[in-house]
């Protein structure tokens, strides 16, 4: 049988670090990187008689994240130790949530090329992060650094709803998308803030039973997502189609050598041990907390994309990318504020200011300017003070200097000409010294009006009004 | 009199009208443990410059402290080969508690507290006063032994099953295991979580009382700990027991309990009865199944406390490995004791997928049971009288070879913690051959006025520390 | 109980623990000794009994999400067996 025979069944486990000030059960900073064991303490290196308490954050901000993603909320839950040995962990168990997650039964809806989708979220829960291990630094040996073992986590699973790895890169930034807009996370993943764990099996079309299915840890990029499922699709059908069965493992992606390589410890099957955390108290959530989490939560991706094309009578196609970040969507609901012309701020972000940042290869959360200048830009644009080519140098200096536009114009002397006496005068000069130009419009030629406006703008480099010179050029044409 | 036969009571008052200072206690208690060490060997590791410390704060008060507690100014190795050198960067909650007390050193006990002699201890044994062929309990032994051969004052120990009131009815002292969540845990070792406390070993009731004031009270930084009021407890001492109801749960005097033990404490119910309380016997018949279930939830828990002693961070390390699995696996095998490993091996197999449910999760539900059956006596009963211990202190060597003849020690004490209830022991008698018989009461959470005051009731009524003193026997 | 010698072999790779071969033969014996013990807890009726979860079933216990270094941190290295540059030496992981 052939690849097209074959259906992709994926899962995610996406973990991702949330933005509290302190760790999960002690008072030491999360701030990433530091002097090695700096942001730490004797709880966090987990020094002999040290217990846990639950930073509350942690559990407001798994709640949010439990909302947004349409789950239900339990009523009560608690911790569990899953205990196991590796240097990045300290106590020897990870103190996470086993059988009574915080969040249960949510979703979250996608666009694919087929059309909207949902993909089912089994749970969220709150966990610790581990440690790091540095290698050969220092030459001769692993070296154990602390800083970041205590830092919470929120776990989410997904259902195996995803179809291939063109939808879980969606569905990955739809996840990442959501956690910034409601601000638990900041979901760096060149810092390892967000990570997910892919599962993929494959099974072939028609087929309603699920194939054995592998899983690979700690994925930090998109492309190494995509990269590691295109290999594990082929690896695994390649084996079934040899007459091969695959065997569920834990798997970890060599981005160099383009291979999945087996992670398993061939001495014991992993058993955690799970059991209540006796260190830590039980969690009650009631219904008034959760109303009161949902009466402050930011508003989604999906009712601001709504609300952009009934409100502001934007395309679907701009309200979807403008609100596939809360980036690009606080920026222009920030412009409007001080600019109301939605389809103008929506066409400047979706064509200059992305193209710009795809051009530098910086993110959206790396704007070095406020929605505010943008607003600016746009309204002097809009009074005539600048004209748009303009706008599109003073765009260029806001990305390299963050300064404001006005101070832009000002410095370079970019205020548009709208001096009738000015324009008056370069109309005529442009007139004079093409005469060819001037029979050319009175033979038809339309495109004749064109060229003169262009030499026009050409001698005030861009500064004059195009629309004054426009009509100034038809009236002194009609004279002639 | 030397000043160290007094209690602290006692020496609060001689130091209150300046008949003395810190200093003269120091000096004191040093001479004795001079004297009496070498035949005890209560402590893991003796104080230094006590008496420049003792001339800063005049009004000093010595303490002994279990080796399980975590101090900045002394090692702390849960008198184990694995922490033999541990200096802890930070104090626990009760040592910072304890303001206005000199650390005389820090006391011996089984290793990780996992035992009941203190026989297996890494470093050397501990010998009961009262005979020093017998041991003297454990695992705070080094606690009830310092005590009670006037090597300290008063000491801190820790109780997970019977380990500060068992070693204080072998040496004929005063120990109080206080309700769960009455004393922070932050900075005691953990052995296990769910059932650890820290309390008071005296010399009498009204010592146990002050040093309870002292370290009681709600912490921020143990989630078990419980906000209550603060009190005195010295404030409900008094003799007046008239109409107290006191349950003796049948299960506690049957098979097991030494007859000269039982008889002892069917003469504590009598003087009780004669001073006016009202005493019944009763039934709680999941005692029974108290023991099993604590062996399983304690040692599950302390396979998983016991897992961050790898070699990194602190504590001893293997000197060969090759790779991270031999840094660990030898490091534990040479560190950890056998009581320690055995109880490892047995919490890992109670929590094992397959054995969970038949071990940890059934025990849990005993545990509810447990509870229950003591809640439905304390709607009776305000307080309940039994042994502290079947036995008392027994031969050294006689029980550390079985270790299940070990755990039997602790059958009258061990519900208590499954139920996280408060209990008191206070010695009684002496049997025939001159080793001191010690009671246990009950009570309900967070009821340690009552059971204070109950106790206190009793020492005035017989006098137990007037009458008799250790003798050290050869 | 019948405990086997693989099992408390098996028990001990779980707890990253070395155990002689003496050590093996008696925790076997001690494990069936003690097994057998705690398996009365089999014979108590329990239905319809919640497990107990925690000692002292207290809820929410938190704590408010403010910054609070601890101070002596050389204190935090201080027990180390073997360390470099601030951090715990341990043999080559990868």
């Amino acid at each position: 049988m052939a690849k097209e025979d074959y259906e992709v069944v994926m899962g995610l486990e996406i973990h991702a670090e949330l933005s509290t000030k302190t760790k999960i059960f002690c008072s030491c900073p999360t701030d990433f990187g530091g002097e090695p064991n700096t942001h730490c303490c004797p709880v966090c290196m987990a020094m002999p008689g040290t217990l846990p308490v639950l930073n509350e954050k942690v559990v407001e901000y798994a709640v949010k994240a439990g909302i947004a993603m349409n789950c239900d909320i339990a009523e009560n839950s608690k911790n569990d130790r899953k205990n196991y040995f590796y240097p990045d962990l300290p106590k020897s168990y990870q103190i996470s949530q086993f059988d009574m997650p915080l969040c249960k039964n949510g979703y979250i809806e996608i666009e694919t090329k087929d059309g909207k989708k949902k993909i089912g979220i089994t749970r969220i829960h709150f966990e610790e992060d581990a440690g790091k291990l540095n290698h050969d630094e220092y030459g001769g040996g692993s070296f154990v650094d602390l800083n970041r073992a205590g830092v919470p986590l929120i776990e989410i699973v997904s259902e195996p709803d995803i179809r291939g790895a063109e939808e879980a890169d969606i569905y990955l930034k739809k996840v990442k998308s959501i956690l910034e807009y409601i601000e638990v996370s900041d979901c760096k993943m060149q810092e390892g803030s967000l990570r997910a764990d892919v599962n993929v099996s494959v099974r072939k079309k028609g087929d309603n039973k699920l194939g054995t299915r592998t899983e690979m840890k700690n994925m930090n990029s998109f492309r190494a997502i995509q990269n590691a499922v295109a290999y594990e699709v082929k690896r695994q059908i390649d084996i079934l189609e040899s007459g091969g069965k695959v065997e569920q493992e834990t798997l970890r992606w060599d981005e160099l050598q383009g291979e999945t390589i087996s992670m398993r410890d061939k001495e014991d099957a992993q058993d955690y041990r799970y059991f209540p955390e006796p260190d830590l108290a039980l969690i009650h959530i009631s219904k008034e907390y959760v109303e009161e989490i949902k009466r402050n939560m930011p508003e989604l991706p999906e009712s601001r994309k709504n609300r952009y094309i009934s409100y502001y009578n934007l395309p679907e196609y701009d309200a979807n990318i403008l609100t596939s970040t809360k980036y690009f969507s606080n920026l222009f609901e920030g412009a409007l504020e001080v600019c109301n012309n939605p389809k103008a701020v929506s066409n400047w972000i979706m064509s200059d200011i992305i193209g710009i940042l795809n051009e530098k290869e910086i993110n959206a959360d790396k704007i070095p300017f406020t929605a505010k200048d943008l607003g600016e830009l746009i309204c002097l644009i809009d009074k005539g003070t600048i004209s748009t080519s303009i706008a599109k140098k003073v765009l260029l200096e806001m990305f390299d200097t963050s300064e404001k536009p006005n101070k832009i114009i000002e410095k370079n002397g970019w205020v548009q000409i709208s001096d009738e006496g000015a324009i008056i005068e370069v109309v005529n000069k442009i007139l004079a010294a093409n005469p060819q130009s001037i029979s050319d419009y009175k033979a038809g030629k339309d495109r004749a009006l064109g060229f003169l406006i262009g030499q026009a703008m050409k001698e005030t480099k861009g500064k004059a009004n195009p629309g004054m010179l426009n009509k100034m050029f038809l009236e002194e044409l009609n004279k002639q | 009199m030397e000043l160290y036969e007094l209690t602290v009571h006692e020496l609060n008052e001689k130091l209150e009208k300046k008949e003395i200072t810190s200093i003269d206690i120091i000096e004191n208690y040093l001479k004795r443990i001079e004297e009496k060490e070498k035949d005890v060997q209560a402590f893991v590791t003796i104080g230094e410059k006590l008496i420049e410390k003792a001339k800063q704060n005049p009004k000093a008060i010595p303490i002994g402290i279990k080796d399980n507690i975590c101090t900045k100014e002394m090692k702390t190795t849960c008198s184990s080969k694995m922490l033999e050198n541990f200096v802890s960067p930070y104090n626990a909650t009760v040592i910072e508690k304890i303001e206005n007390s000199l650390i005389l050193g820090k006391l011996n006990m089984d290793e990780f507290a996992m035992g009941a002699s203190t026989e297996y201890s890494a470093f050397h044994k501990t010998y009961n006063p009262w005979n020093i062929n017998k041991v003297p309990g454990g695992s705070s032994g080094g606690s009830a032994a310092a005590v009670a051969a006037n090597m300290v004052p008063w000491a801190l120990g820790s109780d997970t099953g019977g380990s500060i009131r068992q070693p204080a009815s072998f040496c004929g002292v005063v120990g109080l295991k206080p309700t769960y969540g009455l004393v922070s845990r932050y900075g005691l070792v953990a052995f296990a979580s769910s059932l650890d406390q820290i309390g008071p070993i005296t010399k009498d009731v009204t010592d146990c009382a002050l040093l309870l004031n002292y370290i009681a009270g709600y912490d921020p930084k143990d989630s078990t700990s419980v906000k209550t009021d603060k009190k005195d407890y010295t404030k409900a001492l008094s003799n007046n027991i008239k109409g107290l109801k006191i349950g003796l749960p049948k299960e506690y005097y049957g098979e097991g309990i030494n007859p000269e033990v039982k008889e002892a404490i069917l003469r504590v119910a009598k003087q009780y009865e004669q001073m006016g309380a009202i005493i019944e016997e009763c039934s709680i018949s999941a005692n029974n199944n108290a023991l099993a279930t604590y062996y399983i939830i304690a040692c599950a828990e302390a396979s998983s406390n016991l897992g961050r002693f790898d070699g990194i961070r602190y504590g001893y390390q293997a000197k060969k490995y090759n790779s991270i699995k031999e840094l660990y696996r030898k490091t534990k095998k040479e560190g950890f004791g056998p009581e320690a490993k055995r109880r490892i091996i047995l919490g890992t197999y109670v929590l094992s997928s397959g054995y969970y449910d038949a071990y940890y999760k059934k025990a849990q539900k005993v545990r509810t049971l447990v509870k229950q059956e003591f809640k439905k006596l304390f709607t009776k009963y305000d307080v309940l009288l039994t042994p502290t211990s079947p036995t008392v202190a027994f031969d050294i060597g006689t029980r550390s070879k079985n270790p299940l003849e070990m755990y039997l020690a602790d059958i009258c004490t061990v519900s208590v913690n499954i139920a996280g209830l408060p209990a008191i022991s206070i010695p009684c008698n002496l049997d025939k051959t001159g080793m001191p018989i010690g009671f246990q009461l009950i009570g309900n959470h967070f009821t340690e006025e009552l059971l204070l005051k109950t106790a206190y009731a009793y020492e005035q009524e017989e006098k137990f520390r007037e009458k008799h003193k250790p003798e050290f026997k050869k | 109980m019948n405990v086997s010698r693989e099992e408390i072999i098996h028990m001990a790779n779980l707890a990253d623990l070395n155990l002689s071969e003496e050590e093996i033969q008696k925790y076997t014996k001690d494990m069936e000794d003690i097994l057998a013990f705690a398996n009365e807890i089999n014979k108590v009726n329990t239905d319809n009994l919640d497990e107990s979860i925690t000692a002292n079933e207290r809820y929410n216990i938190l704590r408010k999400d403010e910054v609070k270094e601890f101070e002596d941190k050389d204190a935090l290295l201080q027990n180390a067996p073997s360390q470099k540059n601030g951090m715990f030496h341990i043999p080559k992981m990868i």
